[in-house]
Formats: C-alpha cells, sequence, structure tokens
C-alpha cells in the first residue's frame, strides 16, 4: 500500500436532504447507470420526494468512510411500515451502495453505515413501504479535490 | 504528492517565515489530535463498537493467548490476563532497554518477548499481528496519563529527538515544528495539522483503512515534506517517538484512536 | 482471521426498540483498483449482512463496493422476548 499523502481525498458537504426537498426527482442529470439501477428496484413506480431523511456530516474528513444515516418516518406496524431502504451513487464506479431490508420486527425504519466516496456526486436514498409506493432524499456531497486513485501494490 | 498539497506546502512555509520558528507549545495548550476532528469521527472513536480499532484490539485477545515459538508459551502464559498487567505500560514506552542499553518502543518491545521470551522469530513491521498486540497492550493505558521520558537514561535519546523535530529536512525543507509547534492551529489544505501528540497509537486511520503504528504515521508526515523516512528499526525513528511521548507528558491516553 | 464486534443492549423491557450496531473486519476490496502494473485487484467484499432473531430475520442487507472497509451497519429491533441473535455475513471467497 502506498503512503497516503498521494491519496488524500477532501470532501464538503454543501447541502443536506432537508435542504433539497424541492428538487424534482429524477433529476435529468442522473446519470444511466444509477437510473437503471433504481429502475431495477423500484420497477416503474413513481418516486416521490418525502418521508426519508438522509444524514450525511457536514464535513467528511474522508472520504474512505463517510458515515450515513437513513431514516425514514413511519409507524413501523404491520399494516404500514418501510419494507427496504437503498442507497445510490452517481460517481463511483457502480452505482449502488447498499439495500436493506427492514420489516415491523425493526420498530423503526433506519440504517446507519459507512460508506466510500470517489467523487463530487449527489446521493440518493430511496425507502420502500409496505403499500408499495417509495420515497426519496437526495445528498450532495462535494470532493473538492478529486481523489488519486489508490494504487495497490 | 499531489499539486494541491504542494500548494498548501508553500503557503505554509511562506506563513512560518512570517511567525518565526520554534515556539514550543506551552503545557496548558496542548490538545490532542482528537479535538480536532469532526465530531462523527470523533463519535467513531469514543464509542467502542463503531471503533474499528477495536477490531484490532480483539485480534490481540486472541493472539495474546496463542502459544507461539520453540518455548511454546504464550503472553498470557507470563503476563497473564493483559487488562491487568499491562494497565498503565504504553504510556512508558519508548522506554529504556537494559540489554541493548537504549531505547525500545512497545512494538520492539512486543518483539523482544518474541524473541527473547518464546524463542520466535519477531513479527514484521505493520503486520496485522503486531498492530492488533500493540493495540491490545496500549487499550489498557487509556486514560492513564503519559510518563514516557521520566528515565534519566533516556535524557540524551530525548534530546536527540527533540533536534530531530526542530531540524528543517527534505525536499521542502521543513522541521516537525514548522507545523506541530508553529502552525498547529491552522490546515494544510483540507486537513488540521494538529500538535502531534501521539497519544493514541496504534491507530486506525481512515486514509489507510486500517491499522498502523506510530511509525507509520510519521512516515507519512517525512514523505509528506519530501525527505527520506527513518525505518522502523532505525535509532532515529526511536528517538522522534521518545520526543514526542516526553512531549505530550501529562497527556491522557486515548489508544487505540481513530484519526482522519 | 475474521473478528467482528457487536453491541446489543444486554437487556431490554418487552416492547422496547433497541438498537443493534456491528462492525466486521474486512478489507472490502473493491474489485475496481489496479496494481502499479495494471493488473485489476479481484474483487473480495461482503456482499451480504442479515441479523435473526429466534430464528426470524429482523434485518437484512446487500453490500456493494462502496460500503467502507471494515462495514459497519446500526438498525433498529423490537425486542419482543428473550431468546438469541444470529448474525451472518457472507461474501466473495466463500467468506461466510
Ligand atoms: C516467557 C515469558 C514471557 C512471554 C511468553 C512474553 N513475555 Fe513479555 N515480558 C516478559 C518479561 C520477563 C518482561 C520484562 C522485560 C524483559 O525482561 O524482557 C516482559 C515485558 C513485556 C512488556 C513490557 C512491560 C513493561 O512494563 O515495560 C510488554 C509490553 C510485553 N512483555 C508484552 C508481551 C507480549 C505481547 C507477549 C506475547 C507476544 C509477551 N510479552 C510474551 C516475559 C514474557
Ligand atoms: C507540512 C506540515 C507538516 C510537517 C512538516 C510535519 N507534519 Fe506531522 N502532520 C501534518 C498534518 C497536516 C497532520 C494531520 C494529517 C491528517 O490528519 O491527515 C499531521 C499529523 C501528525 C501526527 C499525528 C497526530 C495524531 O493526532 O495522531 C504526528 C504524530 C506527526 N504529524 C508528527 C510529525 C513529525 C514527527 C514530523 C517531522 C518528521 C512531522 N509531523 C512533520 C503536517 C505536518
Amino acid at each position: 500500500m502506498p503512503e497516503p499523502h498521494a491519496t488524500r481525498r477532501q470532501f464538503l458537504v454543501v447541502a443536506s436532504a432537508a435542504a433539497l426537498l424541492a428538487v424534482p426527482w429524477p433529476t435529468l442529470a442522473m446519470p444511466d447507470a444509477m437510473k437503471a439501477a433504481i429502475r431495477d428496484v423500484v420497477k416503474g413506480a413513481v418516486v416521490r420526494v418525502g418521508k426519508v431523511k438522509f444524514d450525511v456530516p457536514p464535513l467528511v474528513e474522508n472520504g474512505n468512510t463517510v458515515p450515513v444515516t437513513v431514516s425514514v418516518t413511519s409507524p413501523m406496524t404491520d399494516a404500514d411500515h418501510v419494507v427496504s431502504i437503498h442507497i445510490f451513487n452517481e460517481k463511483n464506479p457502480q452505482p449502488n451502495v447498499g439495500n436493506f431490508y427492514v420489516g415491523p420486527r425493526a420498530g423503526r425504519g433506519q440504517v446507519a453505515t459507512r460508506i466510500r466516496l470517489a467523487d463530487t456526486q449527489t446521493l440518493t436514498a430511496i425507502a420502500k413501504l409496505s403499500d408499495g409506493s417509495f420515497w426519496s432524499a437526495t445528498a450532495d456531497v462535494v470532493v473538492t479535490l478529486a481523489a488519486c486513485t489508490e494504487e495497490a501494490s | 504528492m499531489t499539486m494541491w498539497r504542494m500548494i498548501g506546502v508553500v503557503g505554509l512555509v511562506v506563513a512560518s517565515i512570517a511567525r518565526g520558528d520554534a515556539a514550543e507549545i506551552a503545557p496548558d495548550q496542548r490538545r490532542s489530535g482528537l479535538s480536532f476532528m469532526a465530531p462523527e469521527t470523533q463519535a467513531m472513536q469514543s464509542d467502542d463498537t463503531a471503533n474499528p480499532a477495536m477490531l484490532a484490539v480483539l485480534d490481540g485477545e486472541m493472539l495474546w493467548k496463542q502459544k507461539a515459538g520453540a518455548a511454546n508459551r504464550a503472553c498470557a502464559d507470563c503476563h497473564g490476563d493483559a487488562t491487568a498487567s499491562m494497565h498503565g505500560v504504553a504510556a512508558n514506552y519508548p522506554a529504556y532497554d537494559d540489554l541493548l542499553a537504549r531505547p525500545v518502543d512497545l512494538e520492539q518491545r512486543i518483539n523482544l518477548c518474541r524473541v527473547r521470551h518464546q524463542q520466535a522469530s519477531p513479527l514484521a513491521d505493520e503486520s496485522r499481528e503486531l498492530n492488533a498486540l500493540g493495540a491490545l497492550v496500549a487499550r489498557q493505558s487509556r486514560g492513564t496519563p503519559i510518563e514516557a521520558g521520566g528515565d534519566v537514561r533516556l535524557a540524551p535519546f530525548v534530546a536527540n529527538g527533540k533536534g530531530l523535530f526542530m531540524r528543517r529536512q527534505g525536499q521542502l525543507n521543513l522541521a516537525c515544528a514548522n507545523c506541530h509547534d508553529d502552525n498547529w492551529d491552522r490546515r494544510l489544505a483540507g486537513s488540521a495539522i494538529t500538535q502531534a501528540h501521539p497519544t493514541g497509537y496504534p491507530i486506525y486511520r481512515l486514509e489507510w483503512q486500517g491499522m498502523g503504528s506510530l511509525k507509520r504515521r510519521l512516515r507519512s508526515c517525512m514523505l509528506g515534506t519530501r525527505a527520506a523516512p527513518y525505518q522502523a528499526d532505525d535509532p532515529e525513528m526511536v528517538e522522534l517517538e521518545l520526543y514526542l511521548m516526553s512531549r505530550a507528558r501529562g497527556m491522557s491516553i486515548e489508544a487505540p484512536a481513530v484519526r482522519p | 482471521m475474521a473478528s467482528a464486534l457487536i453491541n446489543v443492549p444486554a437487556t431490554a423491557k418487552h416492547g422496547d426498540i433497541v438498537e443493534i450496531k456491528t462492525l466486521m473486519s474486512h478489507i472490502m476490496e473493491t474489485g475496481f483498483r489496479h496494481t502499479e502494473t495494471g493488473a485489476v485487484v479481484p474483487r473480495n467484499i461482503i456482499t451480504d449482512f442479515s441479523c435473526r432473531y429466534n430464528g426470524v430475520e429482523v434485518f437484512r442487507a446487500e453490500l456493494f463496493p462502496a460500503f467502507s472497509a471494515n462495514p459497519f451497519l446500526a438498525f433498529f429491533t423490537v425486542a419482543t422476548e428473550s431468546g438469541t441473535l444470529e448474525f451472518r455475513w457472507a461474501g466473495d471467497n466463500g467468506f461466510s
């Protein structure tokens, strides 16, 4: 592994999900690979903005480990609950970040994890509810300097 | 080295000239690297189930009980329960070794036990095993004030280390002190420079996506100034570690820490 | 050698929503990196995680290379009865 001086990435998150609720979805700028990955999940259903909160820290110190939390407003009862949560990114080599399957036994429609981000991009979180509806939120992450690809050795 | 960092360093050289050199940090002004981190990174360190370095401690606990070498002894066979026998130990390292008549750091001490007491081969520098045992031992000093460097026999080595810290080196002609004594409250591009107190080693560094010793961290800084880094077993490396630890005397160990 | 850290409250009242945190040691090699000679470093990631509560799945995740090394997952479950929580990580090269 090379020493880290050559591989630093700096990120600045300029807007969180809440600030972006007014953005029409899906945005036209979304890359095809990400659109396709989302299509695989929603299968033609309408995705509405709302119910989903997407937390990305305001200062990301290293793109190798970006803590993210997605929480979905839901009573989490047998009749009305979150079925799944999906996170997508635009600029990593693969649009999917993770799929999370919850359910009434979870009690809360929330998942937290840590992800890698290679470049400035918009992240999208989509939740599927038990009534079949899909809801989403986005979070913009600005990578102020392009990441050097960390070469393996 | 990437272009932006070069620019950052150039800006900093100018700044350090403008401010003058080598003002040592007053004891009450000292701050751990922890306090410079984003709240999310601090939270990652302070929650043992979120701190990835605790995985190394877990590995260390397993290795502690594993018999090794011709002596077929485990660390635990001689040292018993690490939480008791290793309590406060890391706060005293690097420490003077009578046989070698020089200071050895924690990893070297562990390897001396491998060689002298287990009759096994030393563990490789920065290997998973060595960092795991280091993390386990250092964990037992969490909250303990740093005491390294107090032994009078260490005085000349501390002085050498201080000389190395103050000496300009590398293509960028920067001393450690230019950044860590004179400009610790500034940023180098996006990174907080910090005061370089070795309170948390071995660490889990997000940039490495893994563990590393203080030596590995120092090598990154030396490469950053485009100086040829010391090797793990160079006397200069231990002297620098020793000076850093004595410079942080009284500060609490927070190992194993997380750093960006 | 794989190590995992799991944090579950030791006790909970019936009906409490409890947080479960897991950390698994794994390099999560993306499969998108190259060596200096240009060879692709083969992908080696955890692809699946599940948590079962007395045999019933309460949480499951599919992981992609964008997961950080040493994957961390925190989620919730309702404490329904005393019993066991079973965690499973599975992935490339027969990791499980
Ligand atoms: C056969 C007994 C024996 C075994 C096995 C052994 N040690 Fe030691 N260890 C010692 C002795 C004796 C000392 C005191 C210094 C010396 O004489 O080398 C010591 C000192 C140490 C110290 C420094 C303690 C201090 O207060 O400065 C550390 C740390 C340590 N050992 C770690 C380990 C680890 C880790 C292992 C397993 C890899 C290990 N030891 C295996 C006998 C042992
Ligand atoms: C050009 C400025 C610069 C110079 C010169 C420099 N460093 Fe650093 N050092 C940094 C920065 C910036 C960081 C924090 C990096 C990060 O978090 O990614 C750092 C981090 C450290 C740390 C980690 C502190 C912690 O909280 O864990 C230590 C220890 C350290 N440096 C020691 C040294 C030593 C010893 C030298 C001289 C050989 C040196 N540095 C030279 C900029 C510098």
